[in-house]
């Protein structure tokens, strides 16, 4: 798409302005718009995005070179009031060729992200269990003709734990802003880490920084290197939950066991904190159920808005949560 | 050993502890008691170490769905669509 087409939404057209007068692609617009010009990405965040927890996000992004994309720009600007970050474009994942993805360098580079030191940091809560609340939010409403596998999930929900049930986005802890007093209304508390025990076992209670939506499309080649993106739900949580996707998509039969094997095995030999080798499921159960209700939830809202029957990949995401729900209530 | 088919010599073969004699004319093969047995299961043996994939390394969930060799739908466009966008 290109900015003389009049169809392009303005908000995308302003984005492009900022990176420079030339041509430019609209890569994504849902809840944020991204558009690419020439070597850069710019991005517009959802309007109630949290600044103070984005601004400290960007300042991660900064601070890892090898393992998160640095931000072209370090500040956090406005277009038609919402904010916006700008970034040096790279290389996607090919999505013709799911079988060719670098699952192995995706690995490392989650095992050296829950390497850093999370100490001292202001760190935003990590976005992931907020984002299974939204999901299944998104169930609400829908027609009655999906009422069957909107049960099935919903049950799959109740047997999360608490403080995924209740999750919430959530801002930075222990920042000026904080303490100033000017936190917004309405957002959650500071610190909200549910994460009870080491993987180890015993311990302190222990956070990692976490990428908080990992999936094939937050990886690309820049400059030689696969680095990871999207910052938006980077923060404080809980390591394995950034492997629970590709947890959720093998426990569910959708994944090629072999590629799932390749991704945990090249993790764990990676030095991977998240999970305890000899028992990964151990740590991966909750945040795998999690996910499967998430994308189950995604999956049938879809459907649900445009009036088609559950395809066979979404079938087996509700059957997922069918079993969820059953194996809970034997043990 | 006559063949009880055609009469012909029957020559005794040992393979891997099952015995059995083979006609030379028409070969015909002769098992003792409980040797078919043995060679079902020898066969199903070697037919596990060839078919069964390997136990995951690393486990699976108590609800995990079954994986039959293989895995379901991945050229539909949703699966690839979740395996790419949030």
């Amino acid at each position: 798409m290109r900015d003389e087409d009049a169809s392009a939404p303005v908000l995308a057209r302003r984005l492009a302005r900022v990176a420079g007068e030339g041509s430019w692609t609209l890569l994504k617009n849902t809840r944020v718009t991204v558009v690419r010009a020439g070597d850069v990405v710019v991005k517009a965040h959802p309007p109630e995005t949290d600044e103070t927890a984005l601004a400290a996000r960007l300042r991660l992004a900064a601070g890892l070179p090898g393992v998160l994309l640095p931000p072209a720009s370090a500040e956090v600007g406005h277009v038609d009031g919402r904010p916006v970050t700008v970034w040096p474009a790279g290389e996607p994942v090919d999505p013709r060729d799911p079988g060719a993805a670098p699952w192995e360098p995706a690995a490392e580079l989650l095992a050296r992200l829950h390497a850093a030191p999370v100490d001292g940091l202001a760190l935003p809560p990590a976005g992931g269990p907020a984002r299974v609340v939204r999901a299944v939010a998104l169930l609400d409403g829908l027609d009655a003709a999906y009422a069957a596998p909107v049960a099935v999930i919903r049950e799959a929900f109740g047997t999360l734990p608490r403080e995924v049930r209740t999750a919430r986005e959530g801002t930075v802890a222990r920042t000026e802003r904080m303490d100033a007093g000017t936190a917004r209304e309405g957002a959650a508390p500071p610190v909200t880490v549910p994460s009870p025990r080491s993987p180890d076992g015993g311990g302190p209670p222990r956070a990692w920084l976490t990428h908080g939506d990992w999936h094939l499309g937050q990886i690309i080649r820049y400059q030689g290197e696969w680095l990871l993106i999207d910052v938006d739900d980077l923060g404080a949580g809980v390591a394995a939950w950034d492997l629970a996707r590709p947890a959720a998509w093998y426990a569910t039969g959708l994944l090629d066991p072999a590629a799932w094997e390749r991704f945990l095995g090249a993790y764990l030999a990676a030095g991977g904190s998240a999970v305890p080798t000899g028992d990964p499921w151990r740590e991966l159960d909750v945040p795998a159920r999690a996910l499967t209700v998430q994308l189950a939830a995604t999956a049938v809202a879809a459907a649900g808005t445009e009036g088609r029957p559950l395809d066979e990949v979404e079938r087996a995401l509700v059957s997922s949560c069918g079993r969820i729900t059953r194996t809970a209530a034997a043990q | 050993m006559r063949c009880p088919k055609c009469s012909g010599t029957m020559r005794t073969f040992d393979r891997n502890g099952v015995h059995i004699e083979q006609c030379d004319n028409c070969r015909g093969i002769f098992l003792d008691y409980g040797e078919l047995e043995t060679l079902s299961r020898v066969e199903s043996q070697w037919a596990q170490q060839q078919y069964a994939p390997p136990p995951p390394a690393h486990g699976a969930p108590a609800w995990g769905a079954p994986h039959h060799g293989g895995h379901r739908g991945h050229h539909q466009r949703s699966w690839v669509g979740m395996l790419f966008s949030s």
